[in-house]
């Protein structure tokens, strides 16, 4: 019986939802001391001087550890494969602790203490001295002459800055009678929020130092404390057990490095660090908020002619994963609306705020915004149809990117749009909805997404898997890959018993905690690709695994291998479909053979060397209430091709997932700052406002399964992509609704006041009198 | 792990008032909903606490000799929101206060605790407000009772002297009946938010129901502390039950409330929300009496 393709239960449902999974804290002994970070209460400027003599007074304070006792090691973050060649390796701008603080939070000492309670009362007693620097919040004032510096390496605070030239955008947009539509969009610092904050804890055993961490990328993790720190790499253990969600923030090195240099400084105690929610929003990554600038030279047929994109991604104080983020943006830009003659540029710049790192999307959501809202904005330029626009110049099929060899396999694009078109009766509303006049109106948008999975070219892929038969048949399986929530385990499960030949998922027992010192070296769970790659190598080591078991069935029964194969855990020959003798059977057999015994294990990597593009698209609904500044999403679809589905019913709640992500980032979330001080003002759950299951509609998924021609299993990325298309197609339909385009994110009432009242669709004849 | 000093467990209402005296310097802790966040923030780190959490005879919705509702001081909101009494009498004070958080907190928060907590947000202060509720504190010396506009000295500070514990609010019949109110509360989201704006209006018509007999409004997050609007209120009381009467009252408004521009929301949004606030909760509490617009 095949085993993908079915919505089988999750293999850690039953853990997860009687509470016997075990997290990071579940497995921290009780008696760790606690670390309590001070923070910088400035923006920018140096630490002259810390006196922690009122703090240690604080019974149960053990130590205090400030910005002058750390190695002076700069490290980089980004949870990316380390590359060997010097021009590709992640910038290392930060230390342990930092005496020049370039935002309001910044890391500047740590408590350690006996309890929590002592540790955050010392860490407020600490008293910090600072020599005050101008700070700069904003990334365009940031690049100007003479703003304030952040990192000396980096004139102009520009981290790095990289173009696209395709034909020539000058000379063509001479051509007489072309439109030209020429706007900006704006997408806000947004955070993770995943329910499990980050957490890690820290100890020594023999000369080495074992991390247990709340982390996607364990064997990343070991390779960054490894710099940190200054130590082999070797030296350096990494457990990653369950985790409550990363959605990108945890594919960054947080506090592993710091709370492993601690323990180590203590002799090797248990020490651990659980990050307030306060300062996981602040301290850990948050998500660049992008400024684009969009010019599109439009025939009045519909044709583009030539298309520029500038791109102005606010990095905050550190790298972390800096220019790839919006550089992926950039990347799709050209791809996903081909023109003959592109100019793009990509700016990433420092700012003094919270550093910007990885999150679900990795700026597609930004790019999408910007692309998607702006291609209804030159549909409104043109009196053309959205819909109409968008299938006369989406990428066809058979169009092939000549860097990453990503074909477009399929017209996948126009399939997507075909069925949320149908779901929604998207036509019908959208002209119906054109001819709104009252106080509450209703709208529809359609915005599409590009999407590609994993890395490669532009960084390493790899996956490796290790199979182990047990004495009844059942089989352990490793991969340096994890489950962070979203199913990823079960997928390996159904794929695994898939190639071996078991009979049931059930039957391949997932170790699901990455361990270096034993799980095979794998890169983690980022860039949508974990399905995509572990396809290759569990594709490998299962058949690895089956070679050898046919080699000792040949030897049992006296068959030929070349007639054996392993269907539903048994040993059956083919040419008749006998089943000869169980898997069980055939595992007990060699493992206590007085002739031959054998372990029956596989192990195998695979480095890949192709890539798959993922799109779809998305049509939310929406009722505006006009007076009250509110838009509701009312009916939203997303419709993916993501290629052969593994478990329709995990993909399903994948893309629900995405689609709350994208509704919180259209209507509400933000990181605000307070200008005069750089210090942020919301940061909590109650003041930043992810949105909750009230504040959705029915979230519909559909799927078009084209099989991925370069995947064993027909699959390609659905982790991130459906956050991506749904901030612009509430947007569009909000356009629809009311004829007010809204270039900045979040569409919260406070933003449609001002567009309403600007529009002429609110007016409040107080606000005249009190001017 | 909360940063507190000591905590006293209140075995009866005499024995708290007798802890209150011992212990100036200690906090009353009901429900905890307000108070162990900010022991958390740090604002109350390290303080002792009384505990009344466990006195049922501070919980419960009754009807007094008077008719007037008597509302037990540690009366859960979910307990409010279900009460027949409140259904029946003043139902939108239970709309009111379900909106508050999300299901666990309303089950552990009370109307007390919402109410000395002191702030302009709190959902139940606006239809408190509106219908003239009344507090009651017991202390060494007795009870006392207050009209809640008193009650609010200034933001997050209530009269409650030392010794007193508040013990209920109390609505008087004069006050709820005939009436039919509406309450919204604008935030940005639909669930586990703090107000923008909250509104509560409550009205009696004339018995032909052609007639605003009596109309009361009142706002939370529209100054320091929750607020009528008596310029509104006097638009509407007397005058025919019309959408021009409509109209007055909700922009009259503006004259009342002093909301201010912060992060959390512009003054010109503030009022622009007021205003439409005003006049659609006017609207539905006439429909609610039964009268036509």
């Amino acid at each position: 019986m095949s085993q993908v393709g079915k919505s089988v239960p999750r293999v850690d449902a039953f853990d997860k939802v009687t509470g016997r999974a075990k997290y990071t804290d579940d497995l921290c002994d009780k008696n760790a001391l606690v670390i309590s970070v001070v923070r910088s209460t400035i923006a920018h400027g140096y630490v002259k001087s810390i006196d922690v003599t009122e703090a240690m007074k604080i019974p149960g304070v053990v130590k205090i550890f400030t910005c002058f006792d750390v190695p002076d090691i700069k490290f980089p973050t980004a949870g990316h494969p380390w590359s060997t060649d010097p021009g590709h390796q992640d910038v290392a701008d930060r230390l342990l602790l930092n005496r020049h603080v370039r935002y309001y939070g910044d890391d500047v000492a740590a408590v350690v203490a006996e309890n929590e309670v002592a540790a955050v009362k010392a860490a407020r007693a600490v008293k910090v001295e600072y020599e005050e620097l101008p700070f700069v919040l904003d990334p365009m004032e940031a690049m100007k002459e003479g703003a304030p510096q952040l990192h000396e390496e980096y004139p102009n605070n520009i981290l790095k800055h990289t173009s696209i030239r395709i034909g020539n955008f000058e000379e063509a947009i001479k051509e007489p009678g072309l439109i030209c539509v020429d706007k900006w969009y704006e997408t806000p610092v947004v955070q993770h929020c995943h329910i499990e904050n980050f957490i890690a804890y820290a100890y020594g055993e023999g000369d080495r130092i074992v991390v247990v961490s709340s982390t996607q990328i364990p064997h990343i993790i070991r390779r960054i404390v490894g710099q940190a720190l200054g130590i082999p790499w070797g030296k350096v253990r990494i457990i990653k057990p369950y985790i409550g969600g990363g959605f990108g923030n945890k594919q960054d090195a947080l506090y592993e490095p710091l709370v492993a240099f601690i323990s180590m400084k203590l002799g090797g105690r248990l020490v651990k660090i659980d990050v307030p929610r306060e300062d996981t929003f602040v301290s850990n990554r948050v998500r660049h908020s992008i400024r684009s600038h969009i010019v599109s030279w439009v025939r009045p047929d519909g044709t583009y002619v030539a298309r520029k994109l500038e791109a102005f991604s606010d990095q905050g104080a550190y790298a972390s994963h800096g220019h790839s983020i919006v550089a992926k943006g950039m990347g799709a830009f050209p791809q996903m609306y081909p023109c003959p003659n592109v100019q793009c540029d990509a700016y990433t710049v420092y700012t003094n705020k919270p550093a910007a790192g990885a999150m679900r999307g990795y700026g597609i959501p930004q790019a999408m915004f910007a692309v998607e809202s702006h291609t209804d904005d030159v549909c409104r330029a043109l009196g053309m149809d959205p819909e109409e626009f968008r299938r006369k110049n989406l990428m066809p099929q058979g169009f092939r990117d000549n860097f990453s060899k990503n074909e477009n396999y399929y017209d996948s694009f126009n399939q997507c749009l075909d069925k949320a078109i149908e779901y929604m009766d998207y036509r019908r509303k959208f002209e119906e909805y054109k001819k709104q006049t009252g106080p509450i109106r209703k709208g529809i948008g359609i915005s599409c997404f590009w999407y590609n999975t994993a890395v490669w070219p532009i960084s390493l892929e790899h996956s490796s898997c290790r199979m182990v038969l047990n004495e009844d048949g059942t089989i352990q399986l490793q991969v340096g890959e994890t489950e962070i929530g979203q199913g990823a385990d079960t997928a390996f499960a159904q794929m695994a018993a898939e190639v071996v030949g078991l009979k049931d998922y059930r039957d391949v027992h997932v170790v699901s905690t990455q361990d270096t010192d034993v799980t095979p070296y794998g890169l983690g769970c980022y860039a949508s690709r974990q399905t995509y790659v572990c396809g290759f190598s569990i594709t490998q080591t299962g058949k690895i695994l089956k070679e050898k078991i046919l080699s000792h069935a040949s030897e049992l029964t006296r068959m030929a291998v070349t007639n054996l194969d392993v269907v539903d855990s048994n040993i059956v020959r083919k040419t008749d479909g006998r089943v000869l003798m169980s898997l069980a059977d055939l595992a007990t057999e060699v493992i206590y053979s007085l002739k031959k015994s054998d372990h029956i294990t596989a192990e195998s990597s695979y480095h890949i060397t192709s890539n798959a593009y993922s799109f779809g698209c998305c049509i939310a609904e929406v009722e505006v209430d006009i007076p009250l500044c509110k838009a509701t999403v009312t009916n939203i679809v997303n419709v993916h091709d993501c290629g052969k589905l593994i478990n329709p019913a995990l993909a399903e709640a994948q893309v629900h997932g995405g689609m709350s992500m994208g509704i919180g980032f259209g209507l509400s979330e933000q990181l605000l700052f307070d200008p005069k001080t750089g210090k942020a003002l919301n940061n909590n759950l109650l003041d930043y406002k992810l949105s909750t299951a009230l504040d959705h509609p029915h979230l519909k998924a559909l799927f078009v399964e084209n099989p991925e021609p370069t995947s064993p299993f027909g699959t390609k990325a659905l982790g991130e992509p459906p956050a991506t298309p749904v901030a612009p197609a509430i947007r569009n339909a909000i356009l629809n609704a009311t004829g007010v385009a809204i270039d900045r994110l979040p569409m919260n009432p406070h933003l449609l006041f001002q567009r309403f009242t600007e529009e002429g669709l609110i007016h409040d004849p107080w606000q005249e009198e009190e001017k | 792990m909360y940063d507190i000093k000591e905590l006293y467990e209140a075995e009866s209402l005499e024995h708290a008032i007798r802890l209150r005296v011992e212990h100036p310097e200690a906090h009353i802790i009901a429900g905890g909903s307000d108070v162990l966040i900010q022991i958390r923030e740090g604002k109350r780190a390290g303080v002792e606490l009384i505990s009344i959490y466990t006195l049922d005879e501070l919980r419960g919705v009754s009807l007094d000799e008077n008719g007037a509702i008597r509302i037990g001081s540690l009366t859960s909101f979910s307990h409010i929101t279900r009460d027949p009494i409140i259904q029946k009498y003043i139902s939108v004070l239970g709309e009111a206060v379900d909106t508050v958080g999300g299901p666990q907190i309303r089950n552990i928060a009370t109307i007390g605790g919402n109410t000395c907590n002191g702030v302009t947000s709190a959902d139940s202060a606006s239809t408190l407000h509106a219908y003239e509720a009344i507090a009651e504190l017991t202390g060494p010396d007795g009870i006392r009772r207050i009209p809640i506009r008193d009650f609010y000295i200034k933001a997050g500070v209530v009269d409650i002297r030392p010794g007193e514990i508040q013990t209920a609010i109390i609505i008087p019949k004069e006050s709820y009946e005939n009436t039919q109110g509406c309450f919204i509360k604008y935030a940005m989201r639909n669930a586990m938010d703090i107000a923008t704006l909250n509104c509560s209006v409550n009205v009696r018509l004339s018995p032909d129901k052609r007639t605003f007999e009596r109309v009361r409004i009142a706002y939370g997050v529209a100054g320091p502390v929750p607020m009528r609007a008596p310029s509104a209120e006097a638009e509407a009381n007397g005058k025919p039950v019309a959408m021009d009467t409509v109209e007055a009252f909700s922009s009259a408004v503006i004259k009342d409330i002093r909301p201010r521009d912060s992060w959390r929301a512009a003054k010109a949004f503030r009022q622009h929300i007021a205003v439409e606030l005003a006049r659609r909760a006017l609207i539905e509490s006439v429909k609610r009496c039964g009268g036509e617009l």
